[in-house]
């Protein structure tokens, strides 16, 4: 007769370690993390309760119904119940299914009145490189044979293209608070994939598509960009920062950028 | 095709030795060839989790035995990343593919379908042993890519283009190791396409008298149902593999799009849509979840009903489940590609659609519940492993529901969250699954008991282990721990988790360690277990008529007569707490 | 296998067949639905290449089906002679058809349209030698028996194999029928 206080006392543990939250998210940094956050709880609550039950109940028939020479009930089921209980799942999964497509819209679908700063990420096995269109506004045309990492050029910047003149490239993400960023994300050789925790998503990075992706950090630090999809042997260290500062030092950081190309 | 159903079966018996135990057709045979394949790949997959989980956690050991296994992998007896990855992607091959994938359908399905259901053999008894043969040609094929020049490849299970696609030059393993990979996966395709065909031609020609479809027992349907999946899954699989060869071998552009830059070369390709793989293995891929765990779900209702000397709660209820599941399967794939860079809307209902497919699985669970529910429960060891599986599914089928939703799977993507998830539901659940048909069913297949004490030692301390490897996996998902990584040291978010690394790590050794009482036992009540008789457990279903083990012929000329159901326990009225399946009264 | 139902082996057969049907079915289906989301996915989509020769093939095929089920009839009305005829004419026609397949990728190549070139001839290739294969497979079959009947040993019982012969055969010929749609009007 362990197994039911097995099952109970590992349940008692496991709930217990997700309620420590000893291992848990960084803190968000802007609003859709914050409801990300909410949304996870309100997910992880529901699932942990049923967690909970299940395994109770589970422990508790095996407990009240262990062989003590009784002759076991014959029944073969019953209509009413399989009604009940597949209506009430269906309703629990597709409710909380639904419950969240809104934070997915948001992201990823919702028109924007602020077509924001563009930014180009390249990944490539095992870098990231960021491309700013400079004080123009304006990417410069880039050419796929001109690709020189070390030569300073991983975005392939084609040299007599005025617009090109001035564009920044930087192996950080440095983005303004508060705003709007649209990130165009490339891969040049496999798939890589864009994550920051502090962000709350991710994104793959396929060669042969430009994905646009909009980001908007809103409190100022520094955060981990952590390659999230196999790209090979290095992929544990494809590593780059996101750094959110100040409108004003951006402008700055800007300026004296295109002021060194 | 021409099959020698209808005709005596072909005994392989009064021949010598390569027909009787190598190249029999007798499906009992070859049942026990794909459990010891299994059996062996089991073994070595979990060898591989090890040293992976000891490198994770003392990445800079040097081990000399590394060293003589993989002079290259492993300089100065330390693993290097590509070694990592390689082992990381043979594990997770050879345990979906030669564990889960083989051991339920192949090794218990060929061993008990035809005899649950009154028949001599299975319907193509030839092919039967050709797809054997053929999965046992594709386990050799893949583990020879260990062997080759740059070892094995390092792409993962899921092998995604361009970097499983471009050669040698995306990493050491990506050149030969890779083609073979994918040689071994298309074999493997087409033993199991050969299986699917065989097993729902039994299903459906060869039941006995009386044995009309509504009076299988679960475990029949279970194998039915999922030889209906393997054989609309299977095929997309190949198509796609074909494809990834010829653009590794041939120069075709079917994944690989124009201005690839690898490794500071420029690709000729032109065009191609790496999502189009992904579209094709996971049209595969999240059925293949099901092919793994249908069986296993058969297989614990009978065992759940017969130990608790009660029928199964909602046997059609149980039925409709298994055909929903596995008609939604085909339609959810584009839950393993919320951030894969397709339409968003799309993922939208490919995320209500997956939420859907857990009503399924919650109905089951219920009706396990409710068949113990009211029971009088007999905790054997086979009966432990079922429950315990009822345990696992619960825990893991409810992370599911959140990976299931684009919105949070944006963040849960490939982090460790989902290795936690679909090792409990996928891995462990299976695994406990198989234990309990294999103590449930040994006696018949030999003819002696396992052994029950060790059988109970084994459960518990595997039943701790796997909540004690897997939880701790969702933690290091939650705090954002990419998986497939190689090492925990140049982030500096990882550094945090070292703790859990370490824990999960000697869970793992615990368990690993663990599982060689079960082989112990195996192998020890193999050869000097107690004699059990025909019907040790009291149980209703046909080949519990038949001695242990049974003749080779099974039922011979008088195959049975059935009268009932599959799960008459404790029918009021009856002279004993159960009436078997071709007993009138 | 249940020894008392007569026909039992018959039902078998048959089921049998239609299952390995339904894969081949689902691998030309993720086929074709490669082909509709690669053709989709960018503009290098050059068509693909459908020489006439296709046509007279396409007629030798249909032409070896209409044999087959000659040679049914004539096994039904029990004239083994014709028969054999009919049989023979159908596996000439079928190797003809591999034949003139060969002859197209040779065609092909010599025109410098490679597996390799564009799109469109790679799928062209993968498709028809994928199409190929599995004819060669009915075709050992129905040579088999062929040889068989030349030899007049095939027996009575021998009916369910010429029959699950001729089903394989008519659905390769319409999938034939099918690729063939595919190749010189979807693709072009
Ligand atoms: C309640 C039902 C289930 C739901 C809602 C669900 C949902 C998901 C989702 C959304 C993912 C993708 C996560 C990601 O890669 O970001 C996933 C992964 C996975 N699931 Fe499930 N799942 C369920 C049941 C199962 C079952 C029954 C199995 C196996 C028997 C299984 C095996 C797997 C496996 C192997 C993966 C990992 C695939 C990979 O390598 O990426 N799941 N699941
Ligand atoms: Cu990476
Ligand atoms: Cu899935």
């Amino acid at each position: 007769m362990l197994l039911p206080l097995v099952i109970w006392a590992t349940a008692v543990l496991v709930a217990a370690s997700f309620a420590i939250k000893r291992w848990w998210f960084p803190a968000p940094i802007n609003a859709h993390a914050a409801s990300f956050d909410s949304i996870f709880s309100v997910n992880l609550l529901i699932m942990g309760v049923i967690f909970f039950v299940a395994q109770a109940l589970l422990g508790w028939l095996i407990w009240k119904h262990r062989d003590r020479g009784q002759q076991a009930r014959h029944s073969e089921g019953s209509t009413r119940l399989e009604i009940l209980w597949t209506s009430i799942t269906l309703l629990l999964f597709v409710g909380a299914g639904l419950a969240s497509t809104g934070l997915w819209y948001e992201v990823h679908l919702s028109a924007l009145a602020d077509a924001g700063l563009k930014i180009e990420v390249a990944a490539k096995q095992f870098a990231w490189s960021f491309r700013y269109p400079g004080p123009d506004g304006k990417f410069g045309k880039t050419d796929i044979k001109l690709v020189n990492d070390a030569a300073g050029n991983p975005f392939g910047i084609v040299e007599n293209d005025p617009a090109g003149k001035d564009d920044i490239v930087s192996s950080a993400l440095r983005v303004p608070a508060g705003r709007h960023v649209q990130l165009l994300l490339q891969s040049r050789d496999v798939i890589h994939n864009f994550f920051v925790r502090e962000l709350r998503i991710k994104q793959d990075l396929v060669p042969g598509m430009t994905i646009p992706f909009r980001i908007r950090a809103d409190k100022p630090g520094e955060y981990e960009i952590a390659c999230s999809e196999l790209c090979g042997l290095g992929h544990h260290q494809m590593r780059s920062v996101l750094v959110v500062v100040s409108q004003q030092d951006y402008d700055t950081w800007l300026r004296r950028q295109a002021a060194q190309r | 095709m021409a099959a020698p159903a209808g005709r005596p079966k072909v005994t392989n018996m009064n021949h010598g030795f390569l027909r009787r135990y190598l190249f029999s057709t007798d499906h009992k045979t070859i049942g026990l060839q794909y459990i010891t394949l299994s059996i062996f790949a089991a073994f070595v997959g979990i060898a591989l989790s090890v040293l992976m989980r000891f490198h994770l956690v003392y990445p800079e050991s040097r081990w000399r035995l590394l060293e003589t296994l993989w002079p290259d992998g492993a300089p100065g007896g330390v693993m290097t990343p590509e070694l990592y990855l390689s082992l990381m992607t043979m594990h997770g091959t050879i345990m979906v593919f030669f564990l889960l994938t083989t051991v339920p359908q192949g090794g218990f399905g060929n061993y008990f379908l035809p005899l649950q259901i009154g028949a001599a053999d299975m319907a193509f008894p030839r092919l039967n042993m050709l797809s054997f043969w053929t999965t046992f040609l594709s386990f050799v094929v893949l583990c020879a890519a260990f062997f080759v020049e740059g070892g094995a490849p390092l792409a993962g299970w899921t092998a995604y283009p361009p970097l499983s696609a471009v050669g040698q030059i995306a990493g050491p393993g990506q050149g030969l190791g890779q083609t073979l990979w994918v040689l071994s996966i298309a074999l493997f395709c087409i033993a199991s396409l050969m299986g699917a065909i065989n097993f729902i031609t039994t299903t459906l020609e060869l039941r006995t008298r009386g044995m009309s479809l509504l009076r299988m027992p679960l475990t029949c349907w279970g194998w039915f149902t999922t030889a209906i999946i393997s054989l609309f899954a299977f095929g997309v699989l190949l198509a796609g593999g074909v494809l990834l060869l010829l653009d590794r071998e041939a120069g075709t552009s079917f994944f690989l799009p124009a201005g690839l830059m690898i490794n500071d070369k420029l690709l000729a390709n032109k065009g191609g849509s790496p999502l189009l793989f992904q579209h094709l293995f996971w049209f595969f891929g999240h059925p293949e979840v099901y092919i793994a765990i249908l069986p296993g779900m058969g297989a614990v209702s009978t065992i759940l009903a017969t130990f608790s000397r009660k029928p199964v709660f909602g046997y059609r209820a149980m039925i409709w489940a298994m055909l929903i599941i596995g008609f939604l399967s085909f339609v959810v794939w584009g839950h393993h590609m919320f951030i894969s860079g397709m339409s968003p809307y799309s993922s939208i209902a490919f995320s209500l659609l997956t939420v859907t497919v857990g009503v399924p699985s919650a109905i089951k669970t219920f009706n396990w519940l409710g068949t113990i529910w009211g029971g009088s429960l007999r905790l054997t060891t086979a009966m432990l492993f079922a429950l315990g599986f009822v345990s696992v599914f619960i825990s893991g089928g409810l992370t599911g529901l959140i990976l299931g939703q684009p919105a949070l799977d944006s963040y849960f993507h490939d982090t460790y969250f989902v290795v936690g998830h679909f090792h409990m539901i996928m891995g462990v659940a299976t695994v406990f699954a198989a234990f309990a048909a294999t103590f449930y069913w040994f006696p018949k297949m030999r003819g002696r008991m396992m052994n029950e004490t060790l059988g109970r030692i084994h459960f518990y301390l595997t039943f701790i282990g796997v909540y004690a490897i897997f939880i701790p996996m969702h933690f290091a998902g939650i705090a954002g721990n990419p998986r497939r990584y190689a090492d925990f040291a140049q982030f500096d978010f990882l550094k945090d988790l070292s703790f859990l690394h370490k824990a999960t790590t000697h869970a793992a050794f615990f368990t690993a360690a663990v599982q060689l009482l079960f082989l112990f036992n195996f192998l020890w009540s193999w050869w000097k277990g107690p004699k059990a008789g025909q019907n040790p457990w009291h149980a209703t279903t046909l080949e519990w008529t038949l001695p242990s083990p049974p003749p080779e012929e099974n039922f011979g000329h008088n195959p049975p007569q059935v009268h009932r159901g599959p799960y008459d326990y404790s029918l009021p009225g009856a002279p004993k707490d159960f009436l078997m399946q071709q007993e009138e009264r | 296998m249940n020894v008392a139902a007569p026909g039992a082996r018959r039902r078998a057969s048959h089921t049998g067949l239609y299952a390995f049907l339904c894969s081949v079915i689902m691998f030309f289906g993720a086929f074709t639905s490669a082909m509709v989301v690669r053709r989709g996915a960018s503009n290098d989509w050059k068509g693909i290449p459908a020489p006439d020769l296709l046509w007279v093939n396409t007629g030798i095929l249909a032409l070896s089906s209409v044999a087959v089920e000659k040679a049914r009839r004539h096994l039904r009305e029990g004239n083994r002679k014709n028969f054999n005829i009919a049989w023979s004419t159908a596996s000439l026609l079928g190797a003809l058809f591999i034949a003139g397949q060969i002859l197209v990728w040779k065609d092909l190549r010599a025109a410098g349209v490679f597996l390799n070139s564009h799109p469109g001839s790679a799928f062209f290739y993968v498709g028809t030698v994928a199409h190929a294969a599995h004819l060669a497979g009915g075709w050992i079959a129905m040579a088999f028996l062929n040889w068989q009947a030349l030899r007049w040993t095939l027996g009575p019982g021998k009916r369910t194999a010429v029959d699950v012969a001729s089903i394989y055969w008519h659905f390769l010929g319409l999938l034939w029928v099918y690729l063939l749609w595919l190749f010189r009007f979807w693709g072009n």
